[in-house]
């Protein structure tokens, strides 16, 4: 009668394996530093003028959206406000993680499935290496780098996009919105925007990690498991956004 | 097991690989269905059977990387069913695996590709220095002595198993698995894969199992030997090959080949003379 519910626990369970294995070869010898040097880069690098310009264009957006709630009320001096509380504790970490997952969760998941398809983690396996420590363990660490470094940088550069509407549009003095913008800013929410953004990174490299390793069926496979990737991950982001958001709402000293 | 002779019980003192009544389920699929044999020292061994009868599967449970359900595999002696990877690498360090689309690293060049298992294997593990000009000296005896600083993706197909039974053998490992080196091969390319195998196996007299769905390939290797001095095969009669015949998970005929010709098992002799 619950035989409905065999694959999804049987998933969740290889899903910590695959955790657990990738955690534990932290602490094991040999250590692919090389790999995780080129992941830093393909992840990191490769990945700053989409999440670049996601930053941009969001705080851009905000600030058009808020100058005119807030122009009511005579308040567009705290749009700076406005904008950098949302892009650091909410809307940097996610939507960054969002595209960092769509460019390498995605790539992650057709990269290692092509290995898996093409018999290369057999062969890695049969040559002495374990695929965990040599394929995941790397992207893994790469990613927890990363993200929360690509978090920081979107969420600077959507304060520079809000700044560019609030000028332009709003006629706010440089001054105004840039002191507003610091001022709005505790350590908690400097915490918050570095703690999401480093549980996500797990959940990007891991999710991409899982489905490209469980790969079957050919090329087919693999875009069955780079679309599953990608969903997954995103919605684990989202679902993620709110608990996160919850224990800091609770644990907030306001 | 029509004229089977496979040894099941306890192995002899050069048995090199033996089954006992492995079983393999993939879900609820089974693989290989209560398969027994035994290769010792310095034999080789071709395993004929038509696609999904479980050949790769057979070369795969040999060395531990798909899960036995029942029944034990022994390699060099040990019983290597369903160890921990880990205790695995240092059995496999003395197994030598040419897989069926070469599973060449992508990423890596030919050089990298063949000196990964000198680098990485725990038990192997050389000095780059020497695994240098062991990688240099192992492309040459495959002939892709040019190909070092080239990717799997610049070379052909003949060429990329070329290269990957370079992998397989640059660690001189007493035991070599072929998983069918010659499938998608044109019939010249296909020729040389197997000259490979037989220079191979000669020249540092190897325990080989050959799999494939060709019966001329095995019947190539079976009946020539590879001469050092002229650099070329011969004819030779004084053969320590045997033949399997795998069906749908099972080994259906385990023999010589005047047995296998002589079998009175229709898939055998309708297999033999299809791919004659």
């Amino acid at each position: 009668m619950l035989d409905f519910l065999k694959a999804p626990v049987i998933a969740i369970q290889e899903f910590y394996v695959l955790f657990g294995s990738a955690m534990r070869n932290l602490f094991r010898k040999p250590h692919y530093w090389d790999d995780v040097l080129i992941q830093m880069d393909t992840i990191g690098v490769g990945s700053l003028w989409i999440t670049s310009m996601t930053g941009f264009f969001s705080g851009a957006v905000m600030a058009l959206q808020m100058g005119k709630a807030l122009q009511q009320y005579g308040q567009t001096g705290k749009t700076g406000q406005v904008v950098s509380i949302i892009l650091v504790r909410e809307l940097g970490p996610a939507l960054t993680a969002l595209m960092v997952s769509g460019r390498n969760a995605s790539g992650i998941a057709s990269e290692l499935g092509s290995m898996k398809v093409t018999e290369q983690i057999d062969a890695m396996r049969a040559l002495g290496t374990d695929p965990i420590q040599k394929l995941v363990t790397p992207r893994m660490i790469a990613t927890a780098a990363m993200l929360p470094a690509l978090t920081v940088i979107a969420d600077l550069i959507g304060m520079f996009g809000g700044f560019i509407v609030a000028y332009y549009i709003y006629a706010l003095q440089p001054r105004e919105y840039w002191s507003t913008t610091w001022k709005a800013l505790d350590w908690h929410d400097v915490a918050e925007g570095l703690v999401k953004p480093f549980i996500f990174s797990f959940v990007v490299s891991l999710v991409g990690c899982y489905y490209g390793l469980r790969t079957t069926g050919g090329t087919q496979g693999v875009g069955r498991s780079t679309t599953q990737a990608v969903v997954t991950s995103g919605v684990l982001i989202f679902v993620l956004t709110f608990f996160i958001t919850k224990f800091f709402v609770y644990s907030s000293p306001q | 097991m029509a004229g089977g002779n496979g040894t099941g019980g306890n192995g002899t003192r050069d048995s090199i690989l033996r089954f006992e009544h492995v079983t393999v389920r993939f879900d609820q699929e089974t693989a290989l269905d209560d398969v027994s044999f035994e290769v010792r020292r310095g034999e080789t061994r071709i395993i004929l059977g038509a696609a999904g009868s479980g050949k790769s599967v057979l070369l795969k449970a040999a060395i531990g990387l798909v899960p036995v359900a029942s029944g034990q595999v022994f390699l060099f002696d040990q019983p290597a069913a369903n160890l921990p990877e880990k205790e695995m690498y240092a059995i496999r360090g003395k197994v030598g695996m040419a897989f069926q689309e070469s599973a060449l690293f992508d990423s890596m060049t030919i050089a990298q590709n063949v000196a990964y298992p000198l680098l990485n294997q725990p038990s192997i593990a050389v000095k780059p220095d020497e695994a240098r000009s062991k990688v240099k000296q192992t492309l040459e005896f495959v002939e892709l002595g040019e190909t070092l600083t080239k990717f799997p993706s610049e070379l052909s197909g003949g060429m990329r198993r070329r290269a990957a039974i370079a992998r397989a053998v640059v660690t001189k490992p007493p035991l070599l698995l072929y998983d069918s080196p010659t499938a998608g091969l044109d019939p010249i390319t296909a020729h040389t894969i197997i000259e490979l195998i037989i220079k191979e196996r000669d020249t540092d007299n190897t325990t080989t199992l050959v799999v494939t769905h060709r019966y001329q390939d095995g019947s190539l290797v079976a009946n020539f030997r590879y001469n050092s001095q002229s650099g070329s095969l011969e004819p030779f009669s004084e053969t320590s090959t045997r033949f399997m015949v795998m069906r749908e998970g099972k080994l259906i005929f385990e023999g010589s080949q005047d047995e296998l010709e002589a079998s009175p098992d229709s898939y055998v002799q309708k297999f033999v003379k299809h791919t004659n």
